[in-house]
Parts: structure tokens; sequence; C-alpha cells
């Protein structure tokens, strides 16, 4: 909402600045958005005079002016209006004003050769009016002593814009403002009297207002005023509505526009001659069409609220006029409309066809519905004054009457909500000020809310409406008290922070990527997963949910080495998706790591990342985060965007239940399809909410400390088996051998080649043997070593290598 | 006697030359080996006079000890310079760059959010989560934000259907919805997390995050709202006082509403918050309404409180210097680096929340 302290004081009797002004809007929450001063520059602007044209050398269209700018020096001005001629008076930018219109700065400039020293200005470029023909004309009798005098009137009264919470359309009316103001103590509301239509002519166009479901229109009223002659506004409301950035166009237009602005009361002009017979308001019917006045065709659905005539749609009720009944320069007869339209109504129908304007943002906020008349009669006798002609009657149709709100408020609750107190007397005032009608019925108040205020519903809007004026500077503070009842976080909550920042300590960047992803990167790795379309995304680079981080991470993995960089690992904890209902994602942790270790190291030979890097970092931060590594179980199968032969699946025990995490080369197809240069990339993803959580805290979890202090033995082996055997098998069976004296399992070798039969492999591994309860003898230990052997033999086929 | 003190002479004087090892083995043997000088003359203690014989042995373990005194102390002298030259054979170039490691980062909004966590732990606010997809009731109508409620234009929702039903949730509140559809009051929560509208340009990203806080008990006040905001701002900002605008605001499931501003000015191209004639809008709160009461099956009459959202990239921004939000989710591995923190750096309350 655009006002000036100016406009303000036509409804304010004040005396301060506009310093306090501006405060005291944001303090009763009128947030000021910005104070912008308009004349800037203005002053520029000169009134001058041709002296005489010549065409251009080098321009047929174009002509080289002498204008007069009330100077010693005559001004070359190049100028291409046809009606720049020899004695026209006009306005004159010179080379550093800004244009009104584009806001560009002028310079000299050469055009075609010829210097152009400033500019001759249309009044459109002045933003006066739409006409964008020629250059402005001014009647020389009138300015003809006032060249060189500047063209703008200074105004001192800056551009102020207000932020209005949907909540208060009051306020979107420069009385509603200056009503907040007067309440909080800025200035006195002018008591302006309202000046009442006695005609006796009676307004002849009918208007009906179908009784129907779903009418969107309550009342109607109208007034017509005959006779007129439309003509450019008178400068005071020109000045006014410039003043707040909006641009005069005729009287009667203006005198609706300052009416609304006034007193937040829209208005409707029609060029009465042109509608055929009566007004119907009524519901539209699917397929009608209209033209607006934006020039747009709009189709229209069933059930939205159009003012009609005989001939079809005039409009869209409190939305948009038509083309066909507006009013034009020749217009002799005007029929005014005030009326009130459901917000609700107003918001569907304008929203389904994507239209925005003045009218529409007011009325689905909610106009007061009394001010029908104020508005009718306040246009009817503007444009009488301005275009001459004769006002009719005021008629008003409605399908239902208006009736004020009451609400019981007792005054013991703006205590209870704002912790401090103010005397019942001042709270009186302030509802007074408010145009609250107040009658005490005992302790309660019996309070009949402004037609103008359809936010107030209950005593809770009240309290609200005090404090606002009070000032929530008078809300003491109470100090928070240091008493935990609950403990911050929960189990799966300390567990996401420990593995963010396990994984993290690894050498990872922590990265926040987009919850949505690109559909082409997202297809490499929904695996099952539906796509998880969004209807109206920014982008269609980000035009699906992702089912999986690594869709982004490899993205932007992907970026970062296109900057140059190598050897990266990053990682990001957060959602991915597999529904589209409330609760069906999954708190993932996703890592990938590119490019080599030991990269030109002088101390170690330089190799890519492989999956046994990957691998250590994820059963690292699992045993970190509390999880027994001995349980792990580890198998091949794995999603297809990993590499078939070089990836693996941990479950945290041999059960079997959901998927811890999965880890491994990412798949080279992918790689290469999205033409990522990298030497190796290997990643992983944890599954936080298939990570089970331990049922007691660890201060309760009893752990049994027990050492043995009896020597231990190391046995080697080597065995051939078959390359199909997994070395987690061969380890089990070992263990499983005798789980009280084997107490450490160790592969330290694993060969194929030479010497090793094709298809078999050679696996060498150290067992570790220690007894809890006595020093073994040599003959216990050949008698366990003896044991493995067998075992090992019969359970796995495999053959000591002797 | 006189054998003895030569014997000794002899030997001391041996001893004090350059050795090498062998060669004071060798001296070893010559005196104390089976035929040696002084284990020679041991063997003749029985045959010396009775009167003697007392003082010649006791002189003669006195030279005994001293000789090997002697040679002991000698053979640690040659030791010890063997293993000197030994060690400064080995000498490297220490200079040289030791093994490399790689640091990891953790992410400033995820520091942030930890940052918030601990300081509203300390009052007793417990953490709460809720799903980044929503439905249209929890998000809108329950929050006292019917269809067709203008403050819905407020949120450019990303929907994921064509009826509007399921969307990507536009503010953390519907997690006081979840919570207290979930439990019985009183409640005292926080809830950190992602959120998302149809926006994006240099000052406004289509995912961002929020941290709501809700505090519902009997007789909670907005001066209970004003002292738990103004003693989170100046923990999180670590600073001692702090300018702080309460200012009437208006949203539909708080009234009254307010938004709070921070004071801040300009010093030499840096921003400096908590002083200063600049107001800088960080949040809005007010007192939850009673309508969201009724729809959560709370009785308005028992309870009330405050509820409050920030913007935690706002904050993160402001604390620590960062110009772009941008940035944020671009990834770039300069700007995680740079504007990372240490995993090892937990905000805590008792070492404080950043270093």
């Amino acid at each position: 909402m655009k006002i000036t302290f100016d406009w303000l004081k036509d409804h304010l009797s004040v005396i301060d600045k506009e310093e306090k002004l501006l405060e005291k809007l944001t303090d009763i929450g009128l947030e000021v958005e910005s104070v912008e001063n308009l004349s800037e520059g203005l002053d520029l602007f000169k009134i001058a005079k041709i002296l005489k044209t010549e065409k251009h050398p080098n321009a047929d269209r174009l002509k080289v002016c002498d204008v007069d700018v009330g100077e010693k020096e005559i001004k070359k001005v190049v100028c291409g209006a046809p009606n720049a001629k020899e004695g026209l008076i006009t306005v004159y930018a010179p080379p550093g004003a800004v244009i009104p219109k584009n806001k560009t700065k002028l310079v000299i400039a050469k055009i075609r050769d010829v210097t152009s020293y400033g500019m001759l200005c249309s009044e459109s470029e002045l933003n006066l009016s739409e006409e964008s023909d020629g250059i402005t004309e001014l009647s020389s009798s009138k300015y003809n002593k006032s060249i060189g005098k500047s063209f703008f009137t200074q105004s001192s009264s800056n551009l102020i814009d207000l932020s209005i919470t949907p909540n208060r359309p009051d306020c979107l009316g420069v009385r509603g403002i200056a009503r907040d103001l007067a309440a909080s103590g800025f200035g006195k509301l002018k008591q302006i009297k309202e000046q009442k239509i006695k005609s006796k002519k009676s307004q002849t166009i009918k208007v009906k207002i179908t009784n129907e479901k779903n009418q969107g229109c309550f009342s109607f009223g109208s007034c017509l005023v005959t006779n007129v002659k439309n003509t450019e506004s008178p400068k005071w409301l020109k000045d006014k509505l410039i003043s707040i950035g909006q641009k005069p166009i005729s009287a009667i237009v203006d005198i609706t526009n300052y009416v609304m602005i006034d007193i937040n009361r829209p208005l409707h002009a029609y060029d009465a001659d042109k509608i055929e017979k009566g007004i119907i308001v009524r519901n539209s019917k699917s397929g009608e069409e209209f033209t607006a006045l934006d020039n747009k065709n709009y189709k229209l659905e069933d059930d939205m609220c159009v003012i009609s005539d005989d001939k079809g749609v005039l409009g869209l009720g409190g939305i948009i006029g038509g083309t066909r009944s507006g009013t034009e320069m020749g217009t002799q007869n005007v029929l005014i409309e005030s009326a009130y339209f459901d917000p609700r109504s107003i918001r569907r129908t304008a929203k389904k066809l994507n239209i925005d304007t003045d009218a529409k943002f007011r009325f689905e906020r909610g106009i007061d519905q009394l001010s029908i008349e104020e508005g009718l009669s306040k246009a009817a006798f503007l444009i009488k004054e301005i275009c001459g002609g004769e006002i009719s009657k005021i008629d008003i149709q409605k399908v239902s009457t208006f009736k004020n709100k009451i609400i019981k408020f007792d005054p013991n609750l703006f205590e209870k909500v704002t912790g401090f107190k103010i005397l019942t007397k001042d709270m009186l005032k302030i509802l007074d000020n408010l145009g609250f009608t107040c009658k005490k019925d005992k302790k309660v108040f019996k309070l009949t809310i402004p037609s103008w205020r359809p936010d107030i519903t209950q005593a809770i809007d009240v309290v609200e409406e005090l404090v606002r004026i009070v000032g929530y500077d008078k809300i003491k503070i109470e100090e928070p008290t240091k008493e935990r009842k609950k403990s911050t976080l929960t189990q799966t909550q300390k567990l996401f922070h420990f593995l963010q920042r396990s994984v993290a300590s690894k050498g990872y960047l922590e990265a926040i990527t987009w919850s949505f992803t690109d559909a082409k990167y997202n297809d490499h790795f929904k695996g099952q997963n539906d796509e998880l379309k969004i209807v109206n995304p920014i982008s269609s680079e980000l035009g699906v949910l992702r089912n999986s981080i690594f869709s982004n991470l490899i993205m932007y993995m992907s970026k970062n080495i296109d900057r140059g960089f190598k050897d990266l690992s990053i990682f990001e904890i957060g959602p991915t998706f597999f529904g589209k209902q409330p609760g069906e994602q999954n708190i993932v942790v996703c890592g990938l790591a590119a490019g080599k270790k030991s990269r030109h190291s002088w101390l170690e030979k330089e190799r890519n990342v492989d999956v046994f890097d990957i691998k250590k970092d994820v059963v690292q931060t699992l045993v970190e985060a509390g999880y027994d590594s001995e349980k792990f179980f580890i198998d091949d199968k794995t999603p297809d965007y990993y590499h078939p032969g070089k990836s693996g699946r941990l479950f945290l025990n041999r059960g079997k239940e959901s998927v811890a995490a999965f880890f491994g080369e990412i798949h080279p197809n992918i790689i290469k399809q999205i033409d990522m240069k990298t030497e190796s990339l290997v990643g992983f993803e944890i599954f936080l909410d298939n990570l089970k959580l331990p049922k007691k805290s660890l201060k309760d979890q009893i752990t049994k400390y027990s050492i043995s202090d009896y020597q231990k033995s190391e046995r080697d082996f080597a065995f051939i088996v078959d390359k199909k055997i997994n070395v987690q098998d061969l380890v089990n069976v070992i263990s499983n051998v005798d789980k009280n004296l084997i107490s450490n399992i160790k592969v330290f070798d694993v060969y194929e080649g030479d010497n090793i039969p094709e298809n078999q492999k050679s696996i060498a591994i150290s067992v570790t043997i220690q007894s809890q309860e006595k020093t073994l003898k040599d003959a216990d230990l050949d008698q366990i070593t003896k044991s493995i052997i067998e075992t090992v033999e019969n359970k796995t086929g495999a053959k000591i290598r002797s | 006697m006189s054998d003895i003190k030569n014997i000794r002479d002899q030997f001391v004087s041996k001893l004090k030359n350059e050795l090498s090892l062998d060669e004071i083995n060798s001296i070893k043997t010559e005196l104390f080996g089976k035929n040696g000088q002084i284990s020679s003359l041991f063997k003749t203690v029985g045959s010396i006079p009775e009167s003697d014989r007392k003082n010649f042995a006791a002189d003669l373990n006195k030279i005994k000890d001293e000789l090997q005194s002697l040679i002991l102390e000698k053979i640690k002298e040659i030791e010890t310079k063997e293993i000197n030259q030994k060690l400064e054979k080995e000498r490297v170039d220490i200079t040289l760059p030791g093994r490399p490691f790689v640091r990891g980062k953790i992410h400033p909004v995820s520091q942030t959010i930890d940052e918030i966590s601990s300081i509203f732990s300390e009052i007793g606010f417990s953490v709460e989560e809720g799903p980044d997809v929503e439905n249209e009731y929890n998000n809108f109508t329950a929050l006292n934000t019917p269809d067709n409620h203008p403050a819905r234009d407020m949120h450019d929702t990303f929907y994921l259907d064509e009826d509007k039903e399921v969307l990507l949730r536009t503010h953390t509140s519907p997690v006081q919805i979840r919570t207290m559809l979930k439990d019985k009051p009183p409640f005292k929560i926080i809830a950190p997390g992602r959120t998302y509208r149809s926006d994006s340009d240099q000052t406004h990203a289509p995912m961002f995050h929020q941290v709501e806080g809700l505090h519902i008990d009997k007789n909670i006040n907005m001066g209970h709202l004003k002292g738990c905001l103004n003693y989170f701002i100046k923990e999180f900002f670590e600073v001692e006082k702090i300018k702080m605008r309460f200012r009437p605001s208006h949203f539909p499931f708080t009234e009254p509403s307010a938004e709070v501003d921070i004071g801040y000015e300009i010093k030499d191209g840096k921003i400096v918050i908590g002083e200063g004639d600049q107001w800088l809008e960080i949040l809005g709160c007010g007192m939850v309404h009673p309508n969201v009461l009724k729809n959560v099956k709370v009785d308005p009459a028992k309870y009330q409180g405050y509820a409050f959202g920030i913007g935690i990239d706002r904050l993160a921004m402001l604390k620590y210097g960062i110009n772009d939000l941008r940035a944020f989710f671009d990834c770039d591995y300069r700007w995680l680096n740079h504007f990372g923190f240490d995993p090892l750096d937990v905000p805590t309350n008792y070492r404080g929340l950043s270093r």
C-alpha cells in the first residue's frame, strides 16, 4: 500500500514530522517497506519553447530543434515527434535527468551525427498519461511566462510503501491507516461529513442479483451520472495519483481510483450507454467469454460471479471490468458500481483465471460492507464537480443484509495473554478510537465490531488490537527458566548427529543439496522406486523428489571435478523419498569419494580410491556408533547403480533384517553417461532408519570387563580354496571351531596366479589362540590347529597349503 | 702392595686412552680373566702371611672395584658414542611433509542447527521432527489458514498432486500440529528442518531451513515469548546485550503475532549484530491461535503459549558472515571447505557454542 504523508493529512490533524510517522507505522503493525522521494530530480525538467525546427540532415523523420530553456544558451535537441514545431511550449529534460517512465538517465548523445543536448518529452515519458504519439503540448497562454521554470511542482511528501498484512483490508485505504495512527496517539482523526445524495432522479438502469447457489455478490449499489463530459483530471487529482506512483488516465477513471485508495472502496465505472438493457449479477456458465480491460480474452468456467447485460458478460465482479462497457473520453452517461463480493468467490475465480488486480486484492481481503453508499456519493459528487452532469438516486440491490458482529470480551484476558496490565479506561479509549462500540456488561465488554474489520472474530483478536496500539515494547521480559524435564534429543536424533560427525571426521565435506533433483540423474539411482514428480517444479532440472542422495551428490561432485579438484570426498545426511505420502521418506547418510589416495606423494605410491577404502569408512563409522563389527554380515547383492563385482551390502548381523548400508564403486556406465572425469568413484549409503537402536543407554549396558593373562599363541594358515568362497565364510568357519580359544582371526594375504590352480585362490590367515583359564600346552595348540584345518577342509573344500 | 698399586696405575692410565670395545674386552680379560692379573692375585691371598692378609685382601678388593667400574664406564661411553654416530647417520630432513591428511567439514547449516539445539536444550526444549512431505491439512488448514485464505499466497507451495492435497511443507509449523496431536500438554519443543517454497532468486532458495518453537502450558504469556527469544538471540550471537524490537505482524496461526528485528550496523564493511540503528528482520512469532489449539484438541481456556519460526540459513549467514544464500546448496568444494566446521567442534553448553 503506497501512501504519502500529505494524503494522510486529509484525514489526520497532526503536527509531528514524517520521521515520527514512519516509526509509529511500524510500531502499530503497518510495516514501512520503503520510503522513496519520487520528486527527486524532477526539478530538472523545464518548461521550454521550440524556437526553430530544421529537418535532420541524415534522417527523414527527425528534426533538429532550437529550444529556449530560459537560459542564455539555446539548446539543440534532436526530436522525432511529428508535433514538434516552432512556437510549441513543451517539457525539456537536460542531460543528467532521469526519465520517469523508463528510469533511464539522459546523456549528451550524437543522433545520426547531430549532437542532441537533452530531450523533449512526451506525456507518457513523464508518467502524466498514456499519450506517447508526440511531445507534451502546454498551452501557451498559461505557460508562456514560465519558460525555464521547473515543470513539476515540488512535492515534499515522500512515497511511503507499507506492507499491509492480509488481515487488515481496512488499511488498504488511507483513512484506515489514519484511524490506526490516531488510535495510537499520532494525530487526531478528522471527522469528514458524508455528503448525501438528495436527487429526485431515479437510477434508470435496472440491476438484478440472481438468487442462486454460490452467488458471489451480496449487494450491488449503483448510481447513474448523466450528461457528463469526461476530461483530463484537474491538477490536484492528478498530483494525488502521481504522488503515490499512479498514472492519471481520465477524470472518471481517476476518480474511481482515488476513492478506492482514499477509503478502500473499489468502484467500477460503466459507460451506461453501452449496457444493453439492465445489469444482471449472476454465476457464469462454462464457455462464456469476454475481453477484460487488460485486453486479454478470458474463458469462464461455471460459477464465477459476473456482471452481465442482455448481450453477455460485462466483467468479473470485483476483479476486472470488460472493454465493451468501459468509459472513454466520449462517455456521456456513467453508471458507478459499488458492490460487495464474497472474498472466497473472488479468490477462487482470480486464481483459476490467474488475474491479479487492485480490486481483487481488496475484495479477497474483505471490503467494508457498509461503505457502498459512501463510495457512490463520493465518486458521484466528484464526477459532477469535474465532468458536470446530473446525479441519480442511489440504487442498492442485495441478497443478504450485513450485521455487525458482536463479541464478548473479558478485559482480564489482556493480562493473561500479554503478561502486563493496562487500565480499563485506556482499553475503552483505544477500542473507541478504532471504531468499536463498547457496552459494559458486568465485568465483560460487549463489543460491536466495526464493519471494516472482517478480521476481528473473537476475543483474542481484541487483545491483539489493544497490545498493538499500546505497543509491544510494553511487554515485560520474563527470563526463561533453566530447567530440563525431558531429554533434548531422542536416540535416533543422537544417532543422526553422531553419524554426521563421524563421517565428516573421516575426511568427508558435508554438503546440503535440494531434496528434489533432475529426473535424468535420479533415473540412474531410483532402483525399484517410483519417480515422484513435483506438479509445479521451479525448473525441469528440479522436477522430482530424490529417491537417492547420489543423484545430487554425483552432479555436484562432477561440477567440482570440472573446477579442477580431483581427490574429493563429500557426503550428505538427509531425506530420500520412496512415496508421495507424508512419512514415506528415509534418512540416509550418503558419501562419495573420487580420485586417488597419496597423489604425488614423496612417501607412498599413489593409487585409486577403491571399494575397500569406502568399506573401511562405513564399517568404522558403524563401529564408532556402537555396533559390533564381529556380527556384521556382508554380501554382494547391491542396487544396479553399483559396480556388480565391487560393491557390498552390510547387515548389522546375520539375521539379515534390513540393509544397514550399501557401499562400492559406482557403476562405470553411469560415470560414463554423466561424463564425469575421474579415475575412480566410490560411494556408500547408510540407512539410519534401519539401524537398530540399543534398547538401553550406554550407562545401563552392563559390560563385563574380562581379559586373559595367559599366554597367547599365533598360528598361520594358508588355504587354497575355490575362488567363489568368501573370506567372510572362511573366517566364520574358523571362529566357530572353538569360540573360547580363538580370540582373533586376521586375513593377511590373498593370492591368485602362479602356482595356484585356475579358479582357486590362496588365503593366508593368522589365528590367535588364547585361553581364559590356563596356559595352553603344545599338545592343546596342536589339537586346535588340526581341528581348524580339518573343519575348514571339510566345510569349504579348501586344501591347506603345505 | 706395590704390585697391586702398579697394576692399578698401569691399567688406570691404559683406560684413559681412546679404546675400542674389543680393546676394552681384552683389558677386562687381562685383569679378570681366568689367569688375569687381578684374578691371579686373588689366588695368592691364602699364601699371604696372616698378619698382612687382611690388608692385602682389602686393598685388592678396592682396586678390583675401581678398575671394574672404570671399565663399565668406559664401555658405556663407547656405546653412547656408537649410538650417537648411528643416529646421526639416520638423520632426515624433518621439514619434509608428513603423510597427508584430509579434513572433513560440517556444513554451516548443520552446525547452526546444533548451536540452536544446544541453546534451547539449556532452557528445557526438546527436539521434534516431521516429514518434508506434508498434507494440506497440517501445513495450512490446521494452522488456521483455510483454503481461500490470502495468507496462502505468501507461501509459494510445491505440490505433489493435482488436487493439492500433498505438498512440500512451506514451513516447520506443521510439526506443531503433529506434536500436539501426538502428545498431551505441556509442550516445549523446537523443530528444525528443511522447508520449501517455489521461489528462487539471489535471496530466496527453493529449499531453506527453519526452526519452529512451541511452548504451551497453563500460564505462558507474551512476556515469556519475549524472554525466550531475547535469551536465544543473545546466546546465539554470543553477545552480552542485544538490541531487539518486537513489531506487530500477522500470521494466521498466531494471535497476537509479532516479527522480531535485531539492530545492526555495518562497520568496516562487516555486519555487527546487536548495535546500530539499522533493523533486520529475523523471525516471526506470536501466541498460538486458539483455533489452532482447538484443531489439535487442546483446550484454549486451559492452555496457552507461544510459537516462533526462525530462518536457520539467515542466522548462519549473519553469524558467520556468509553473503550468498544460494551458495549454501551449491556444494562448491571451496565454499564447503571455507565455511564448514571441524567435526570435533560440537557446540555444547559447557565449552561454548563456537571456538
